[in-house]
């Protein structure tokens, strides 16, 4: 057994430390563009830490904590008909920064119905609740980091910040990686949408390739044909080291 | 030009916004849709260790509680033990001790609670090896170029935070006012430069009704800003 990578002598096989993170692709913690942040934004910097076993572990999921219609917000929450809108997949892989597969790991997704409104009881905007739409679901990526689901495209909707902001499609993503610091929420957006430069939220990325890896390709070969068409999302968590001396422990 | 290292980069963070109730907490939102919602039961009913609540208000840089946040918890367990395979005593966790749980503050008062158990001491970073310096030493110089203190991590609760207008979550950890002895000699709170922001990791023990209740308020801006962490 190799134990190059792990942290300790408490700890076990799967301990390695997380690369750091690359904060200036992030966006910061004060966007005043995006009028919330003004508020709610920590102005002390933070403070950087090495990991230890508290942020290297994580919760792990397993099957039994998901229902069978976990995936497919089309049938998740139909109840006399299904929901109205655009039938897409939303499909890839979940890796980390060194390009291998993240295996069993918890995605969770949620999102607008085709109109633009949330089954939330904060939301009142005009375009009315699906019927048969809830707008959430959750999956676990296979061995390989693969995921996937089907649901309807998210429409657009205004927002209170200037008084004129539209969010584009988008749809909100939840990955939770092997070791508490890959923890990471994103929003998925769909190529071509014409409200992309126009979003604070977007626009609080300060790396224009940053951005560009938040947007889905259409991917036709993913679609099924006369049924559904599908958009194809990799998400990228941090990756962890595996060789370094620093790393080597007790007594070999 | 050298040859490329081809890593990939992290995909960016952007914020949770004001539905995420609707995705990690749609009971909350409103509605039952999964049969089973995630992180409602950080301990489990076998854990061993003292019973506690936890309560607060997430409060932002005018001082109004946040109504829409959401906050993820992540501990070991009484023994220290991490339920996780890097942690390799992780077989000793009691069955149903998740250490993981969602918690969202009221829509109406800000205010946050959940229960769980009281964690306990988690080892630190390791030594060098071979070891180049003792213990002291390199927690003295912890500030400078020092490795982090490799002292065991007094007991505390790992915190996540995220809510619409904050666009990366933010990291911190609550530390408990009766572990006076272990907080001072722990590897983290010490290696906060300004020591009366030390406090502001710290939550306060009290007792309501027989129970145990300990009271951590998070500033996110202002006066006594909360340390959070880049981990
Ligand atoms: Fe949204």
């Amino acid at each position: 057994m190799t134990r190059m990578g792990r942290i300790g002598s408490n700890t076990g096989p799967g301990a390695a430390e997380y690369f750091q993170r690359d904060r200036t692709l992030h966006p910061p913690a004060y966007t005043p563009n995006y009028k919330t942040s003004v508020a709610r934004s920590p102005r002390y910097a933070l403070l950087s830490l090495q990991n230890s076993l508290s942020e290297v572990t994580g919760p792990t999921f397993g099957h039994s904590d998901l229902g069978p219609l976990d995936n497919d917000l089309i049938l998740n929450y139909a109840h006399d008909g299904e929901p109205i809108g655009e039938r897409i997949i939303v499909h890839g892989r979940v890796l980390d920064e060194t390009g291998r597969g993240v295996p069993n790991t918890l995605v969770e997704f949620w999102q607008a119905n085709a109109g633009g409104r949330y089954r939330h009881k904060k939301d009142t905007y005009l375009a009315p609740i699906d019927p048969n739409f809830g707008g959430c679901g959750r999956t676990l990526t296979d061995e390989d980091g693969y995921y996937y689901f089907r649901t309807v495209k998210p429409g657009a909707y205004p927002w209170r910040n200037w008084v004129n902001n539209w969010r584009p499609a988008h749809i909100h993503f939840s990955v939770f990686g092997a070791g508490f610091v890959q923890r990471l929420i994103t929003q998925m957006y769909f190529e071509g949408d014409p409200l992309l430069p126009h979003c604070p939220i977007v626009k609080s990325i300060p790396d224009q390739d940053a951005i560009d890896q938040l947007i889905a390709p259409l991917d036709l070969n993913a679609a099924v044909p006369l049924d559904c068409l599908a958009y194809k999302f990799d998400i990228v968590l941090r990756g962890s080291r595996s060789t370094l001396f620093e790393n080597r422990l007790e007594g070999n | 030009m050298p040859q490329p290292l081809n890593y990939l980069r992290e995909t960016a963070s952007q914020t949770a916004g004001p539905y995420v109730h609707i995705g990690l907490a749609p009971g909350a939102a409103g509605f039952d849709l999964f049969e089973k919602e995630l992180g409602t039961d950080i301990a489990g009913p076998n854990a061993k260790g003292e019973r506690i609540t936890v309560e607060g208000t997430v409060i932002d840089g005018m001082g109004a509680p946040l109504k829409d946040v959401l906050i993820e918890v992540w501990q070991a367990n009484a023994a220290g033990i991490y339920p996780h395979p890097a942690d390799r005593r992780a077989g000793e966790v009691e069955e149903g001790f998740r250490g993981w749980g969602r918690v969202i503050s009221n829509f109406e008062t800000g205010l946050f609670s959940f229960e769980t158990i009281k964690p306990g001491s988690v080892p630190g970073r390791p030594a060098a090896h071979p070891p180049r310096r003792s213990a002291d030493e390199e927690a003295k110089d912890a500030l400078g170029r020092g490795r982090q203190d490799q002292r065991p991590m007094a007991p505390h609760l790992n915190l996540w935070i995220v809510a619409r207008g904050i666009n990366i979550g933010l990291n911190t950890r609550m530390y408990f006012s009766d572990e006076e002895e272990a907080n001072a000699k722990d590897p983290v709170l010490n290696l906060i430069e300004q020591v009366d922001r030390r406090p502001t990791l710290i939550a306060k023990r009290g007792e309501r009704d027989g129970k145990v209740v300990y009271r951590f308020d998070i500033r996110l801006q202002g006066e006594n800003e909360t340390v959070f962490l880049d981990v």
